[in-house]
């Protein structure tokens, strides 16, 4: 319940804010969603295995989001950052998938 | 797909869910943090990338988006160019189409005047011949008219109603003076416009209009009166040439 308190309280934040990033972080903010994103369906599928631990929770998820976005900085800084970028949406993308469908499998047995 | 922890029963599952909606755990606060900068996050993106369409380009876009962006200011420019000369041909032909219809208008007032198709007014002088012995010749007539147009009669008319042009004629028919076919009495008025002094001068030498018509030969009076503002109304309807054509 608190977790889902706490999305909607995010989302209110940003729209009420309306807050904008400096703009040498933008190009990995996208990126950073990405992994957060990988991180939360792991986390529930986590959950759902009852193999929750907050800690681990807390720390892949920050630690996704920095490595991807070290990642594409890294890229940039050698001249590869869109490819680089292209790469970890496709691999956090396919980890999403992977939660999910297991996530499914849990909750529909389907 | 193998899965590392034995699964839970499914009904467990949705039990679970159930109850953690119901009675959160404290450990939940620590997720809702982490998600409430999760969400933070989607936000900032999704209200930062209306209004930043360049900033997620990167720099070898940017650069193929400048030149396009320049060539594209380039040809606009070379468009100018082009629609500023077209302009200024158009320009300049409008000037001199109007400049020759105004030379155009110009010579036909004067053609107008010349061929008495329009009424004039101007100062000039008005000659008055009253011949009570009914001696005037059409020679004489003549001879005054051409006398005035030697000293730059414009317009000419007799008694308010013959123009004098071209074509004009003087006779005598059945004893009576006439000019174009009308006759003229025994008083004669001759309008002229032109420079009153040099006219009425034309009229007084010695051998001319006056001494002729006040002569032993006619014995008549003639009476010439400068006018500054002449009116003559009279016109003539020029016909259609038979024969010539405009060169």
């Amino acid at each position: 319940m608190y977790a889902i308190i706490g999305l909607a309280i995010g989302i209110g934040l940003g729209i009420l804010l309306q807050p904008s990033l400096p703009p040498q972080l933008q190009p990995y903010l996208p990126i950073a969603i990405v992994a957060a994103l990988d991180a939360v369906f792991g986390g529930f599928r986590a959950y759902l295995d009852a193999v929750f631990d907050d800690k681990v929770f807390v720390v892949s998820f920050i630690s996704n989001v920095l490595i991807a976005a070290l990642i594409v900085w890294v890229g940039d800084l050698i001249g590869v950052g869109s490819q680089l970028s292209t790469a970890v949406v496709v691999v956090l993308g396919i980890r999403i998938f992977t939660n999910v469908a297991h996530i499914r499998r849990k909750l529909f047995h389907a | 797909m193998p899965e590392p922890t034995p699964a839970p029963a499914p009904d467990n599952a949705w039990a679970r869910i159930r109850k953690d909606l119901l009675k959160p755990s404290r450990s939940q606060l620590i997720v809702a943090v982490v998600l409430l900068l999760f969400g933070f996050a989607i936000t900032l993106q999704l209200s930062g990338g209306r209004d930043q369409r360049y900033t997620n380009l990167r720099q070898d876009e940017l650069v193929a988006m400048l030149d396009d962006v320049q060539a594209e200011a380039r040809r606009l420019e070379g468009e100018i160019t082009q629609l500023e000369v077209t302009r200024q041909r158009l320009q300049s032909g409008a000037e001199s189409s109007a400049e020759a219809r105004e030379q155009a208008l110009r010579r036909l007032d004067a053609l107008e005047l010349l061929g008495g198709t329009a009424p004039a007014q101007g100062p000039g002088i008005r000659v008055t011949i009253t011949d009570r012995a009914g001696k005037m010749t059409p020679e004489i007539l003549l001879n005054t008219v051409e006398e005035l147009r030697d000293a730059g009669a414009e317009v000419m008319e007799v008694n308010d109603a013959v123009r004098l042009v071209t074509d004009s004629w003087f006779a005598t028919v059945d004893g009576q003076l006439q000019a174009d076919g009308v006759r003229l009495g025994s008083t004669i008025v001759i309008e002229a416009i032109g420079d009153p002094e040099t006219l009425s001068e034309a009229t007084r030498f010695r051998g001319g209009l006056v001494s002729t018509i006040e002569g032993e030969r006619v014995g008549g009076t003639a009476r010439v009166v400068e006018v500054e503002d002449l009116v003559i109304d009279s016109v003539v309807d020029p016909e259609t040439p038979r024969f010539a054509r405009p060169g």
